[in-house]
């Protein structure tokens, strides 16, 4: 019956499937204090129970009501956990004993809670956040005024704000809600029955939230909560099952985060609107140069109101705008299909500024209106006290405070000694240039506000000493009055001009800043080779250019996390730490110092991804000014990212070096496999054939025939054993298997067992041996050592012409002993003599029989290289014929105490 | 050979037990066969064979256990076919009370002269003679004298006894423990070093040269052989 073509929204599909295997959240919603939620909660859960579900009570405030410790006293309750805080021991649940229990169902009451400095989360939704993903289902109670976006509108309406809020996603995830609904009258007779728990606040405020007005109003909200909620899980389930719209176009939402504290009403009231309209929402928050000498405080703030954005469930997006912001702002929104903007109202200004925005700086808000005709524009206003100073557009450098002002005077008093002086010698008639210049001259510096305070200085003094009636601020002539007046216009115009060409080179400069510390991140970073060089250069880089410590935290073989790199160097965290950089991992999310988990953590963690794959955990230790800087958190997102792609390219690379080793596996295999079967096949071969014609030998074969069928056969079978023998050493090679022991060894024994091995095959070749009679003894294992010998002398004799001789030479050489075995054959070319060392190289001989299994000398470096010696290849004569095969073996040091 | 010594081989492979039985019946042996270690044991004990032939690597137990179960009430000559990786295991068996060993690939020259060597002292419990001449040296006991193609060769008392330790031993092994244990006391079983020494002044006196050895040979980590008195000198 379903339309081939509708197919289910993925990400409806992904957030159910998301939501499986978590637990299951239930609600209960109240209006107010004392409606009974807990009563419900535990009725409820009693009902469970006796269905045989495992419940346990994590938290309940009874505050003392008796019908709801009855209700308690059958159902399990889990012990509290005791924590100090300033002297006094406060007990908060137990979330670890609550996760290592695990129960089917939780009851966490009053989910609005703050727990107590030192839990593990700042609040208790985070805590059932955490119980719920771990797979229990939680019943849990909350009053109206707690939900995030409402707590505004209950503030206004009831005159009193509380502070614990919850997030509204809490609410959009629940599974279910249960309203508790009580009448106002029933609930004012609880109230003065003393049924209903208030927390130790003036009796006054009691009073005045009880009112009966704010009661029927807080009534209709949270059954306007819950029946918003409700329709959510239609859409979503419409969503999931490709039920066909109506949908709303998918327009957004844009809600602009300035420092003012109005923002946090635009932020509520985008949310609300979103919900309503069911869209997505951005929060954007807006980077300029100004943006850059913001007090810490209003960075602060920004930071703050991104953190309730996210919460609130918008998608946050910064961008740099270096003087136009409005049409930033604009073309931002039209590119994200953003139908609606929404932003704070700014608060009253000075006059100055007033006077400054008159000269050019329009508020963020007129220019958007103004601007944006395209757009649904609303301007939230707000209710939050303002502090001290007022929100501007574009924002004002505070951090330099009055002082600035002091310029203005100042140039105006030195233009008037210069006008003045000038005036006596040489009466000119436009000195009016002089303040003119001065007023540029303070704006070039300090800015428009006090240029503008130049200006007017400057034309009050310019009037009152040059004018005729001179030391009046009176004017004679008309003319004079309207120099006056343009004077004013002129200085105010060039003034603002320069001011703005000011701040748009400090823009410059701080954005070619951020780059610049980017980029030498990026190209410092990029020049690591190894894993170990590219984290050491990211932590010690992080460091430098945040100026705080740096960690880095990286998955270990077991699943674990570990600390891979730290600058200053560190490789131990505390556990407190351990557990947030952990919990950055596993949720993705910021966590620690600064954010909303585990808060008091010494060091800020950030997840380190690229695209979907997690890579790493940065952590920065932050001074006691704990929050981020928002203007650095920018940066310290592009750094995080250049940190990824750092990681990223070191983890290519290794695959990549993986891939090549695999590769160059594979041709070692192939060129075992093949010569195993024609090398040790060929000997075979012979020795089958020689033996079958002896084995069938009816008495034909001549007594010499017969003996040179067996010598083959002794000489295949030995040349046989020689080739086992390399594949066998190959394979101790290999395996890493080799344990050499050495001890002290006379070279001509070496020589004497290698010849004595080889006696056959190199009976055809005189064997030149010079050994000095004080020659000492050298430290090498006896056996390896001699297997380095025989192949040698094995390859000597191949490449060698028969009756050439073989010599075999050594000679003291500082603390060691070089020993060599020189052949009278074609020689090595010189560009190939490294490469004969390499497994199954051979080189192509014309003489093909002769040549060997290419492994000789591979095992020859493989096991001198594995004594501390060396081996390598050169011509005996100039013109590069004959082969010295030069090894230089660890001299003996005799042991003086023996 | 008059009596027709008896042999025991144990070896798990039949092809090798084949081709060596050929080679000892060539040679006169009597020949018995075992294919694994319990059977070894029994045969050792019920045969009663002039020498075993032992593979240290058998299916069912180590060749050490076979060894080790002879030598609880016989000291009858054990020869332990040992493979070229396995010096561990040659050691060890030289130390359980294996008089020789032979290394695997061998040829048959080398295997028989081994085997005679071990049985060479076998029921003539040892005149020992006063004089022994192998190749060109001249070795008188009683006189403490050693002559090279007739001319005299000096040698300290030790390098003496040395050479007469490994000459009246030739054809067979003799360990450096034995070596050192003989002369100089069980106290310097371990000393390997003072030997090395003296086996190398010892050789030059008796003009032997290491590399192309004539006299002494040097078995790798385990000790020395000398010639034996016959053409197969090894």
């Amino acid at each position: 019956m379903a339309d081939p073509m509708l197919r289910p929204e993925p990400d409806a599909l992904l957030a159910s499937a998301a939501r499986e295997g978590r637990g299951r959240l239930k609600v209960f919603l109240g209006a107010a204090p004392g409606v009974g939620k807990t009563y419900a909660m535990l009725e409820a859960a009693q009902a469970r129970q006796r269905e045989g579900v495992d419940v346990a009570a994590a938290v309940v405030e009874t505050h003392g009501r008796h019908e709801t410790e009855a209700m308690l006293r059958d159902l399990p309750v889990l012990p509290r956990r005791p924590l100090v805080y300033k002297g006094r021991i406060l007990t908060e649940m137990d979330l670890d004993g609550l996760l290592a229990r695990r129960p089917d169902l939780a009851l966490i009451d009053e989910l609005a809670h703050t727990n107590v400095e030192g839990s593990r989360h700042e609040k208790r939704w985070q805590d059932v956040e955490e119980v719920l993903a771990a797979g229990i289902d939680v019943y849990t109670t909350l009053n109206v005024q707690h939900v995030e976006t409402l707590n505004e509108t209950v503030a206004r309406i009831t005159g009193i704000r509380v502070r614990e809020t919850v997030p509204d996603r809490m609410l959009d995830e629940a599974d279910e809600i249960e309203l508790i609904d009580l009448p106002p009258e029933e609930l004012l007779q609880r109230l003065h029955a003393g049924k209903v728990y208030v927390q130790d606040q003036a009796a006054r405020a009691v009073r005045a939230f009880f009112a009966k007005g704010n009661l029927v109003a807080l009534r209709e909200l949270s059954l306007r909560a819950a029946a918003d909620r409700v329709d959510a899980e239609l859409r979503e389930h419409m969503a999931a099952h490709a039920i066909p719209g109506p949908w709303p176009a998918q327009d957004r939402l844009l809600v602009v985060v300035t420092e003012d504290p109005v923002t946090r009403d635009a932020i509520r009231v985008a949310k609300r609107s979103a919900d309503r309209a069911r869209t997505e929402w951005i929060a954007l928050s807006v980077l300029s140069s100004q943006a850059e000498r913001l007090t810490s405080e209003a960075k602060d703030r920004i930071a703050d109101f991104l953190r309730l954005a996210e919460r609130l469930g918008a998608e946050l997006a910064t961008i740099e705008a270096e003087h136009d912001a409005v049409a930033e702002v604009l073309s931002f929104a039209r590119r994200h299909n953003v139908r609606r903007i929404v932003l704070g109202r700014p608060g009253a200004q000075t006059w100055l500024e007033r006077l400054g925005r008159w000269a050019g700086a329009g508020t963020l808000a007129r220019d958007l209106l103004r601007q944006g005709r395209d757009f649904e524009i609303t301007i939230a206003s707000g209710s939050a006290p303002r502090p001290g100073r007022r929100t501007e557009w574009p924002p004002r450098r505070t951090r330099e405070g009055l002082g600035v002002y002091a310029a203005a005077p100042l140039a105006i008093a030195l233009a008037t000694s210069a006008a003045w002086a000038i005036d006596t010698l040489i009466p000119a008639p436009s000195l009016s240039l002089i303040y003119m210049t001065a007023v540029v001259a303070v704006a070039a510096i300090r800015g428009i506000g006090p240029a503008v305070l130049a200006a007017a200085l400057g034309f009050l003094a310019h009037n009152f000493f040059f004018v005729e009636p001179r030391h009046t601020f009176t004017v004679a002539e008309r003319g004079e009055l309207l120099t006056l007046l343009l004077f004013l216009v002129a200085s105010t115009v060039t003034g603002n001009l320069a001011a703005q060409l000011r701040a748009r080179v400090q823009a410059q400069r701080a954005i070619v800043d951020r780059l610049g510390k980017l980029h030498d991140f990026g190209r410092r970073v990029a020049s690591g080779a190894t894993r170990d060089d590219v984290v050491w250069a990211i932590v010690s880089n992080v460091a430098g250019t945040l100026g705080c410590d740096t960690l880095l935290l990286a998955p270990d073989d077991d699943g674990g996390l570990a600390v891979v790199g730290g600058f200053p160097p560190e490789d131990r965290i505390e556990t407190r730490d351990m557990t947030a950089a952990r919990f950055a991992w596993d949720k993705g999310e910021a966590t620690g110092r600064g954010t909303g988990t585990l808060p008091t953590a010494d060091w800020y963690f950030l997840p380190v991804r690229a695209g979907d794959r997690r890579l790493a955990v940065l952590g920065l230790r932050l001074g006691d000014d704990a929050r981020l800087a928002l203007l650095d958190r920018p940066l310290i997102d592009s750094l995080a990212d250049q940190v990824a792609l750092a990681l990223e390219r070191v983890r290519l690379a290794e695959e990549l070096s993986r891939t090549q080793l695999a590769s160059e596996t594979e041709r070692l295999r192939t060129a075992l496999l093949s010569s195993v079967s024609h090398d040790l096949r060929t000997p075979l071969v012979t020795i089958i054939g020689a033996a079958d014609s002896l084995a069938e030998d009816a008495g034909s074969l001549a007594p010499e025939a017969r003996l040179t069928l067996a010598e083959t056969i002794r000489e295949e079978g030995q040349r046989l054993d020689r080739y086992v023998q390399n594949l066998l050493d190959m394979t101790r090679l290999e395996h890493g298997a080799l344990r050499p022991r050495p001890i002290a060894v006379d070279v001509a024994d070496l020589v004497g067992q290698a010849r004595h091995r080889l006696r056959r095959a190199l009976e055809r070749y005189p064997i030149e041996v010079d050994l000095p009679a004080d020659l000492p003894m050298v430290d090498v294992d006896l056996t390896l050592t001699e297997q380095v010998l025989v192949n040698l002398l094995d390859n000597a004799a191949k490449y060698g012409p028969e009756g050439r001789p073989i010599r075999i030479a050594a000679r003291t050489l500082g603390s060691e002993v070089e020993l060599s075995v020189s052949d009278d054959g074609p020689g090595i070319p010189p560009e190939q003599r490294e490469r004969v060392f390499g497994m199954f190289v051979r080189l192509e001989d014309s003489d093909r029989h002769r040549a060997g299994t290419g492994l000789g000398l591979a095992i020859a470096r493989g096991f001198i290289e594995a004594q501390g010696g060396t081996i390598h290849a050169e011509a005996v004569r100039e013109d590069g014929t004959g082969t010295r095969m030069v090894l230089a073996l660890p001299t003996f040091q005799e042991d003086l105490t023996s | 050979m008059t009596s027709a010594a008896r042999i025991l081989i144990v070896d798990d492979e039949a092809p090798i037990r084949r081709f060596l039985r050929i080679a000892l019946e060539s040679e006169g042996y009597e020949v018995v066969e075992a294919g694994t270690a319990r059977d070894g044991i029994r045969a050792a004990a019920h045969e009663q064979p002039a020498a075993v032939i032992l593979d240290l690597g058998l299916p069912d137990a180590d060749g050490l256990a076979v060894l080790r179960g002879i030598r609880e009430w016989s000291q009858m000559p054990v020869l332990v076919l040992s493979v070229r990786s396995d010096e561990g295991g040659k050691v060890a068996a030289l130390d359980a009370g294996a008089q020789d060993y032979v290394t695997k690939p061998f040829g048959t020259r080398e295997f028989l002269a081994r085997l005679r060597a071990l049985l060479r002292d076998r029921g003539e419990p040892s005149p020992s003679p006063s004089v022994l001449e192998i190749g060109d040296l001249r070795i008188d006991a009683a006189a403490h004298t050693v002559t090279k193609a007739s001319e005299p060769v000096r040698l300290t008392r030790r390098e003496f006894d040395l050479l007469w330790l490994l000459a009246s031993h030739a054809g067979r092994l003799v360990t450096q423990g034995q070596i050192l244990r003989t002369l100089w006391g069980p106290a310097h079983a371990e000393d390997s070093q003072y030997l090395r020494v003296y086996v190398r002044q010892l050789r030059a006196k008796i003009g032997d040269d290491a590399s192309d050895p004539r006299y002494i040979f040097t078995e790798p980590g385990v000790g020395y052989r000398f010639r034996s008195q016959g053409p197969d000198h090894i």
